[in-house]
């Protein structure tokens, strides 16, 4: 197969407007005559399935939840970038463009991300236009700040709950076009299956949640914007139902996924105590901007942290990163989080935990200026965990967070399925090898409001309004191999929940395919997916039927397709045989312990082709060209 | 009874059971033994759950989602009180060691004329996504606005608007209300938009719009308990009602807006 991106010609500043007048435009008065349909109201699908019914056409939206408004996007905490430039310090499309390919280790399209850089300062324009209560400065202005080791001041804010705000704005925008009658929604449904008809996406599978019904929705494209895939890890920042299903049955269909190893480890989360632990709490990166990061110098201080002097801490960061400090990049950050735990220097009960201390901030700034900036995080740092940040420093260590990797798509972000579209973070185009902070908001919204309202013109303009209806075979034969699956899953009836399965693969994706891997680890974790696999063919527990409200059933499915794609990742692991961005592998490090890219033979996206349950995937190679940038080494030095 | 160690307790769940709507529910009784003091109330669910599916039977359904108190999507009345007994704060924020050795528990469902129960601890919400669809929104299209900064906002105002934009849909206010009441719910959207100069010109026929809607779904009206806001997990304030009334009566003078 091969992989075409489908970038524009021309220079890279023109490579937008050039797409933009060259492709083919739906008739206004045509627009009404389709129908597309949304998956995901996170930032990617609910400002899509706004901006689409805006322009007229008949959208059909689904979620996951109980209401369009409680998508995981909602969970952001720290910002939202834009090259606005604002704060007058130096900041431009271009130098958003170029941090951004430059965080994600030289491995994403340069057209895209430049793209993205572009539209980010039309999000924050038609943000504030919703009524997004963004912070401010006495004046009046919006208020900026420097985040996730950027030097200029880019990200935009509302407190510490940025993505609850942009989702509720783009709720809004969505529920005005519910309110006209232009987009029908569907909550808690759940994507199990794409309908292919004629090698084109036709509609949809999904199982209603309530009723266990598996029902049938036609259109003439789907767009995917079904979020990440981080709790393949069990333990993740994820909400409950985030899972990999939606963008997993469309590979299984056909469409290609690409770099699926690329996962980002958040460094600021409330470590790990116990067992019974759903998830881990993520505190926003922003803390980095105040706190200090620390180990005893000691690994058998077990003073209280307060109580150890100045002179026998480690601030490891600000020692090996002068100029960056403690905003170096997340999997920076996080890598030498583990390297001190890993030397015995932890902290906490599980000595898997740094420091983050704001004494030396409150005693600049105040206490007050503090709380202000970060008070809902200290409230909620204090109640998880009894301890109360104000006076003693808190403990975090890396967890997984956001997924770069995803559906590969081309420039128009279409996947290799004609008409299948992929938005946010299920798509895996614009991050390359490393998200950086406040700029997961930025591409959720830059896709939903700006690129897919332009991009899915052309593929609707040339194939016409679609005759296909629920009542065609292939929508009959996809609902009927659901139900047959759940079946299959009901009737095992082993001794294992679904919980249990999960964190073993969990506790093997941690250690293999973690932070750090390497040849020998991922070739054991392929091996203990693949026998896990099959325990949970043999020996799974779902109670109750498919014809009701299941969560078991529901999970059950999810920890299936996990259990496949886990594998897919571990592979990917594999054959990138180079450290880039937050992939690292132990073979590849330069000698400050930094990933080490081999650009002769791995500046490329890998794109996996399902091959049928069981079989290796086919593999294959999206090179990457660098027109405008210099391929340099990252160092934070 | 069992000895307990030092960071566990054992305690009693008085759980809300029924099949579906048309059910008539009823309290089963589920003593838990060993519950560490650190797990969150919905962790401790999660291991009752994880036992009944063991021994064959139906977990007990209750929504949740992002358990970092955002999402708005947990929420069951503990004791009596939605959210339980800590103030502002979600069902997934609470914990274990607020509760002592011996405690019984009762666990039920947002209880509203508006919200039918679905299955055990879920209820259908979306009555409130239908206030939200009949006018909580600034009316713009995807790439017609100015720019940012053309429009000033003084600080004080953002921060009161953000304030009441903290709400996250959760529902607690209307499980809280004697008339099971969406005031507050609607009131903070009214006053996040009211107060923005963007939701300015559309200020009194959002505050009719979405005070009928509310009555259209069978919510009650506020009679000033404050029910709601003493459970609210965002704390939002029922000055956010006042402003709501004041909203609705100026509407009531704009002629064109009724």
């Amino acid at each position: 197969m091969q992989l075409d991106g489908k970038t524009p010609s021309g220079p890279l500043q023109n490579k937008w407007d050039k797409y933009r007048f060259e492709t083919k435009l739906v008739n206004p008065a045509n627009k009404r005559k389709y129908s597309v349909i949304v998956v995901g109201t996170g930032l990617a699908g609910a400002s899509a399935s706004a901006s689409l019914a805006e322009l007229g056409y008949n959208v059909k939206a689904f979620c996951i939840q109980d209401s369009p408004r409680r998508a995981h996007s909602i969970a952001a905490q720290g910002g939202i970038n834009a090259a606005k430039n604002y704060p007058n310090d130096g900041d431009s499309i271009w130098r958003l463009f170029y941090d951004t390919v430059k965080g994600g280790d030289f491995r994403a399209r340069e057209a895209n991300v430049y793209r993205l850089a572009q539209v980010s300062n039309s999000i924050i324009d038609q943000c504030v236009a919703q009524g997004v209560p963004f912070a401010r400065e006495y004046g009046g202005m919006l208020a900026n700040r420097s985040f996730g080791g950027a030097q200029v001041s880019r990200t935009f804010y509302a407190r510490g709950q940025t993505g609850q705000q942009l989702l509720l704005g783009a709720y809004g925008a969505l529920s005005r076009q519910i309110g006209a009658g232009k987009v029908e929604m569907f909550t808690r449904r759940e994507l199990v299956d794409i309908v292919i008809v004629q090698d084109k996406a036709r509609g949809i599978i999904v199982r209603n949640l309530i009723t266990g019904e598996m029902e049938r929705h036609a259109a003439d494209a789907v767009i995917l914007a079904t979020g990440g895939y981080g709790t393949v890890f069990y333990l993740s920042t994820m909400a409950d139902s985030c899972n990999v299903g939606a963008a997993f049955k469309a590979y299984k269909k056909g469409a290609l996924f690409a770099n699926p190893c690329f996962t980002q480890i958040h460094p600021t989360c409330i470590p790990h105590t116990s067992d019974y632990q759903a998830k881990l709490t993520l505190m926003s990166e922003s803390l980095r901007n105040d706190g200090r990061v620390w180990v005893p110098k000691d690994s058998n201080d077990n003073r209280r942290p307060n109580q150890i002097p100045e002179e026998e801490r480690r601030y490891f960061l600000e020692e090996k990163y002068p100029s960056f400090g403690n905003l170096v990049p997340r999997d920076v950050a996080s890598r030498n989080a583990k390297e001190m735990c890993d030397a015995g220097l932890g902290v906490g009960a599980t000595g898997y935990a740094v420091y983050l201390d704001f004494a030396d901030a409150i005693k600049r700034d105040g206490k007050d200026v503090i709380q202000r900036k970060y008070g809902n995080l200290f409230d909620m740092y204090r109640n998880i965990t009894d301890d109360n940040p104000y006076e003693t420093p808190m403990m975090i260590y890396p967890a997984s967070h956001y997924t770069m990797g995803g559906l590969w798509v081309d420039y128009e972000l279409q996947t290799t399925i004609p008409g299948l579209f992929s938005l946010g973070e299920s798509n895996f185009s614009d991050h390359g090898a490393n998200r950086l902070g406040a700029s997961a908001l930025m591409q959720g919204l830059a896709d939903g409001y700006f690129v897919i309202p332009y991009t899915i013109g052309p593929y609707l303009a040339t194939n016409g309004v679609s005759d296909i209806t629920e009542d065609h075979q292939a929508f009959r034969d996809a609902a009927q191999k659901a139900m047959e699956h759940d079946q299959k899953l009901l009737a095992i009836n082993g001794k294992q929940t679904v919980r249990e399965i999960h964190v073993k693969l969990g506790k093997i994706m941690v250690e293999h395919v973690g932070m750090a891997r390497n040849a020998a680890g991922l070739k054991q974790a392929i091996s203990d997916i693949q026998s896990l696999r099959e325990d949970f063919w043999k020996d799974v527990k779902v109670p109750g039927t498919a014809s009701d409200y299941n969560l078991s059933l529901q999970k059950a499915d999810r920890l299936a397709d996990f259990l496949e794609f886990a594998e897919v990742m571990a592979l990917d692991a594999l054959e990138r045989d180079e450290s880039c961005g937050c992939h690292l592998r132990e073979e590849h490090q330069t000698e400050e312990n930094e990933a080490k890219r081999d650009d002769d033979n791995f500046c490329h996206v890998a794109a996996w082709e399902y091959d049928g349950y069981g079989n290796t995937p086919k593999f294959h190679k999206e090179p990457l060209v660098f027109e405008n940038v210099k391929l340099t080494q990252r160092s934070y030095k | 009874m069992t000895t307990t160690g030092e960071h566990t307790i054992n305690i009693t769940l008085k759980v809300w059971r029924q099949k579906g709507p048309q059910d008539k529910g009823r309290f089963e009784t589920i003593p838990v033994q060993n519950v560490e003091t650190h797990t969150s109330f919905l962790e401790m669910l999660d291991l009752v759950n994880e036992k009944l599916t063991h021994e064959g039977k139906e977990p007990i359904a209750f929504d949740n989602d992002c358990r970092e108190g955002i999402c708005g999507t947990c929420g069951c009345v503990v004791d009596g009180v939605p959210h339980g007994p800590q103030k502002a704060m979600t069902l997934c924020q609470l914990h274990m060691r607020k509760f002592t050795n011996g405690d019984v528990i009762a666990v039920e469902p947002w209880r509203a004329r508006a919200f039918k129960v679905i299955k055990d601890l879920m209820v259908d919400r979306s009555p409130l996504d239908k206030i939200i669809q009949s006018g909580g929104y600034v009316s713009v299209n995807t790439g017609s606005p100015q720019d940012a900064n053309a429009l000033p906002v003084p600080m004080e105002v953002a921060e009161k608007a953000m304030d009441a934009a903290a709400c996250i849909g959760c529902g607690a206010c209307v499980a809280a209300c004697p008339n099971a009441s969406a005031m507050l719910f609607v009131s903070a959207k009214v006053s996040q938009l009211a107060l923005l100069p963007q939701g300015k010109p559309e200020a009194a026929q959002r505050a009719i719009s979405m005070v009928r809607a509310m009555d259209d779904l069978l919510f009650g009206n506020c009679s000033n308990h404050r029910a709601c806001e003493a459970v609210c997990p965002k704390e939002i304030s029922i000055i956010n009602i006042a402003r709501l009334n004041r909203e609705f009566i100026k509407a009531g003078f704009a002629s064109e807006a009724v």
